[in-house]
């Protein structure tokens, strides 16, 4: 168990110094003068390019060797200096994104969770069911298939425009400002509903393909045969296969999420919902470097964060991960 | 006591059907343990696996069970649930994983006689008394079966199986995944289980007919389906006369080895293909004996009182 | 073979995956020559123009045929699925065959690589890579896909091997003195052909999805049109607020049935490939 969870630690901590090095590198690898690049791609205003071009030299840091411009990236990352967004000058990145955060799990959360309840019950049923099995099957897979972002679009066409049932565009009314009352609350699920109705229905056809082909696939293990000779009923063999069929599932969580983020930073835009993902699309669209990079670490951050949780939940699910990793018993 | 007549059980596939238990008659007594030899491949465990346990793509096509001269309705998979575990059991080949991996023991042991409708609290002597019979601690009824070794999960599945007493135990290949060593004291427990009474009857399937020498009363030799031999231990072991049986035995491998092809290398040539097998005897392509007659079906031979074979080659009193 | 065949004609999921898939292609491959207007960015007729004889699927804001832009669209996406899918496939394969054969140090570092990959989300490392590319065409972008997506291909293609390994033929191979890449390819990969094939499939789907996403965002090719630029516009210009449908929702309609389409084709595969799962 420790080994197992070691593991898994020490390929996070990899992973993110992998990924603080790459966010480091890449602007001082690609062809070309990097600093020349940006100033060049923002040209708006000359005074302000001027002032972009020393700030950028000393945030990179050019003049000084490799080795100390990758230390002192470190220092301010730790520091939580992630920069000054060019695009919502001049704020600091880590300020932006501290607003955009709450959104974006908003999203995020209830969606993969529900998604994941949802879909997984219809795999199951799906899974004992041929007739049922026949039909959903191809919409869900179908469904998986779709974009993200074009789903959204459809529901705001839908749901927004056509039926005109829900706001399309926001977190919340222009004519509001966040504050805890039941009207502000209200209009924000009125703007919540659509984007998360989006994320939510893609991911369901994944969870429940998935269930499903678990689930059939538990049923044809040996253990599920040597109940049948035990002439156990049927009730039974469903819930042990059901139960142990989860369990891959719970690992498929951290495996989806790659793709849920994508999904999320998508639709996000399509409804202009101000998250982590609106923000960097705002970011890329103004060559706001400073912020992509910064919405790079975080996702990558919450990203290792889901996983260590997963990890633990599936710890505490199977039995065989503890004992397996922990050498005797 | 079991009795079967005329059983045939047949794998549908796009081929057609691949007639892996065609037309075997036989019988064990109480307090009898029955050995079955044979190639893998030559319908031994379809036999024993479909007595308890006959679902797709393994299709019934005849022939009769009766366990304790009451007929088992081994192709209604529903009703056969009221024999299951209570009449006949089977220590399955797959024995090492048979337990759910994400159950404790105990547990699992509980849920699935409560499935049955059993209350686990009035077979709690008896279990614990079970586990003691297999050498195996107390403490396994609050372990996952992946703290347990190969060896205690299948004594673990040997204690499930006899928990009810039932009348007949198929015991299917169990000695093919262990080491030489214990090889032994797993058959002797097997055996066990009949001698102290718990099982009235058992069905030993395996390779290695060498084993069989030891524990089994009687033995019946399968060939691609079918029957060739069936005699009391001591009448097989000194005096083989089917020509497939003889075969075999001449070239028993060194004991551990597993593997069916290891066994016969003494053997030339490969067993039929039994997707649509050739008429007449099914072993005539491989047999030194082989005469014109041999393409017709072969007889049955009482060689002497309770041994029988299937042959052309073989007369009365051999 | 006749068998596999024989199955794959029987499987109807499969034909209709096909069938979906290939209509497509030969939209993106003729559509563009049976569309009315050459250039997809061209300025043809008046804007916000409903489908009609004119312009089947309608014009955009600014008067660009709809329908011309789609099919051009579609060529690209059927171009970055088998480039960026085949690149994928590749590295994946030549890493989980390694990984796996190999075993080792080389089998450690290679899976460290990997998990490390697994982790990172591939679309925020493909904006990362995408970002500071001065120029970005379709050719380039598939490349980057084909470069992040590998990983999970690697692992799972890793396992194969693995379970191969251990099977007689390759021992044979490996007594009789054969060098490893021999073995790894005319031993290794034959056996697993179908699996390779399918493999191909999904990273094919989940290529066309990246690049749809990545344009979407403003990462897309610096000119030229895609499906991805085409739904990117259509949201920038309002076309869902306007009720232009016939700009907002076709393109995504496409990648949905596509890749919808390329997943079911897999499923049926998998049936034909592997008899377990046959339906009898």
């Amino acid at each position: 168990m420790k080994k197992y969870l070691g593991t898994k630690i020490l390929v996070y901590i990899l992973t993110f110094v992998f990924a603080v090095t790459l966010d480091w590198l890449i602007p001082r690898f690609m062809p070309g003068n990097p600093i020349l690049v940006l100033v060049s791609r923002f040209s708006g205003l000359p005074e302000s390019a001027r002032v972009m071009y020393s700030y950028l030299t000393k945030a990179f840091g050019l003049d000084q060797p490799l080795w100390s411009q990758y230390v002192n990236f470190w220092i301010a990352l730790f520091k939580g200096d992630l920069g000054i967004s060019i695009y919502l000058y001049p704020r600091p990145v880590l300020e932006v994104l501290k607003m955009a955060i709450p959104y974006s799990l908003g999203l995020m959360i209830p969606s993969i969770l529900l998604s994941w309840i949802v879909g997984n019950n219809l795999g199951a049923i799906a899974a004992r069911r041929k007739r049922l099995d026949s039909i959903m099957l191809p919409i869900m897979y179908f469904i998986t298939g779709a974009p993200y972002l074009w789903l959204g679009m459809l529901l705001a066409y839908f749901l927004g425009v056509v039926w005109d049932i829900f706001p399309i565009a926001g977190a919340y009314s222009f004519s509001l400002r966040p504050h805890l009352s039941w009207l502000f609350v209200g209009d924000f699920l009125k703007h919540w509903i659509l984007p998360f109705l989006s994320l939510f229905i893609v991911q369901i056809g994944g969870w429940a393909i998935g269930m499903r082909n678990m689930v059939i696939y538990e049923l044809e293990n040996n253990y599920v045969r040597y109940l049948e000779t035990l002439g156990v009923k049927r009730k039974l063999i469903r819930k042990y296969a059901f139960r142990n069929a989860i369990l891959p599932q719970v690992t498929g969580l951290a495996l989806q999420l790659g793709t849920v983020i994508a999904g999320q930073v998508t639709t996000e835009v399509v409804f202009s919902y101000p998250g982590i993902g609106y923000i960097l699309t705002q970011g890329i669209l103004n060559q706001d470097y400073f912020l992509i990079q910064g919405c790079f670490l975080f996702i990558i951050i919450g990203v290792l964060i889901a996983n260590f949780t997963v990890d633990l939940v599936y710890m505490a699910l199977d039995p065989r991960i503890r004992f397996s990793y922990g050498g005797e018993v | 006591m079991l009795e079967v007549e005329g059983l045939k059980l047949y794998y549908k596939t796009l081929k057609g059907h691949v007639k892996a238990v065609d037309d075997v008659s036989f019988d064990v007594n109480d307090g009898e343990l029955l050995g079955l030899a044979g190639e893998s491949g030559c319908g031994k465990s379809t036999l024993g696996n479909g007595l308890i346990l006959l679902k797709p793509p393994m299709n019934y096509f005849g022939g009769m069970v009766q366990l304790d001269h009451t007929q088992l309705p081994i192709d209604d998979f529903e009703r056969m649930n009221d024999f299951r575990f209570s009449k006949l059991s089977i220590i399955p080949q797959y024995a090492m994983d048979a337990l759910n991996p994400t159950r404790k023991i105990g547990v699992y042991i509980r849920e699935v006689l409560q499935s049955r409708g059993i209350d686990p609290e009035s077979i709690m002597d008896k279990l614990l008394e079970r586990l003691k019979f297999v050498n195996l601690p107390e403490r396994v009824l609050k372990m996952y079966p992946i703290e347990l070794s190969g060896g205690m999960k299948q004594r673990m599945v040997m204690v499930m199986s006899t928990l009810l007493n039932p009348s007949l135990l198929i015991a299917d290949e169990v000695t093919s995944a262990l080491d030489v060593s214990s090889q032994k004291a797993v058959c002797l427990m097997i055996k066990g289980f009949k001698d102290a009474g718990i099982v009235k009857s058992l069905i030993f399937i395996t390779h290695d007919i060498s084993v069989l020498y030891q524990i089994a009363d009687r033995i019946m030799i399968m060939y691609a389906g079918k029957v060739a031999e069936i005699g009391k231990t001591q009448q097989i072991a000194s005096n083989p006369v089917h020509p497939y049986t003889k075969m075999l035995m001449f070239s028993l491998p060194e004991v551990g080895i597993r593997y069916a092809h290891g066994i016969l290398s003494g053997i030339p040539g490969q067993p039929p293909q039994l997707l649509n097998p050739p008429t007449g005897c099914l072993f005539k392509e491989r047999c030194p004996l082989r005469g014109k007659e041999c393409d017709e079906e072969p007889p049955v031979v009482n060689v002497e009182e309770g041994h029988i074979a299937y042959c052309w080659k073989v007369t009365q009193n051999a | 073979m006749s068998e596999i065949m024989f199955f794959a004609f029987r499987n109807a999921k499969l034909r209709m995956g096909l069938i979906i898939v290939l209509f497509f292609l030969l939209l993106g491959i003729f559509g563009p020559m049976i569309s009315k207007y050459q250039d997809p960015l061209d300025y043809v007729g008046q804007g916000y123009q409903p489908p009609s004889k004119e312009h089947w699927l309608g014009t955009t804001t600014f008067g660009q045929d709809v329908f011309t832009q789609l099919v051009y669209g579609i060529r690209s996406s059927f171009f970055v699925g088998l480039v960026g899918g085949g690149i994928a496939t590749i590295i994946g394969l030549v890493i989980g065959f390694l990984a796996g054969y190999e075993g080792g140090w080389l089998d450690e570092l290679l899976m460290m690589l990997t998990n490390i990959l697994l982790v990172i989300p591939t679309l925020a490392l493909l904006i990362i890579v995408a970002a500071y590319l001065p120029y970005r065409g379709v050719f380039i972008q598939s490349i980057i896909i084909g470069l992040t997506a590998w990983p999970w291909t690697a692992r799972a293609v890793r396992s194969q091997t693995l379970s191969l390994r251990t099977r007689e033929f390759v021992n044979l191979a490996r007594i009789s003195g054969r060098s490893h890449m021999k073995i790894i390819l005319y031993e290794v990969l034959p056996n697993m052909m179908s699996y390779v094939f399918m493999v191909f499939i999904l990273q094919f789907g989940g290529a066309i999805l990246a690049a749809v996403g990545l344009d979407f965002i403003g990462l897309g090719p610096s000119r030229g049109i895609s499906i991805g630029l085409m739904l990117q516009n259509a949201v920038l210009w309002n076309a869902i607020q306007l009720g232009m449908w016939w700009w907002a929702i076709p393109p995504g309609l496409v990648i949905t049935l596509v890749v919808g389409a390329l997943y079911f084709m897999n499923v049926g595969l998998d049936e034909v490939f592997n008899p377990r799962l046959r339906e009898m």
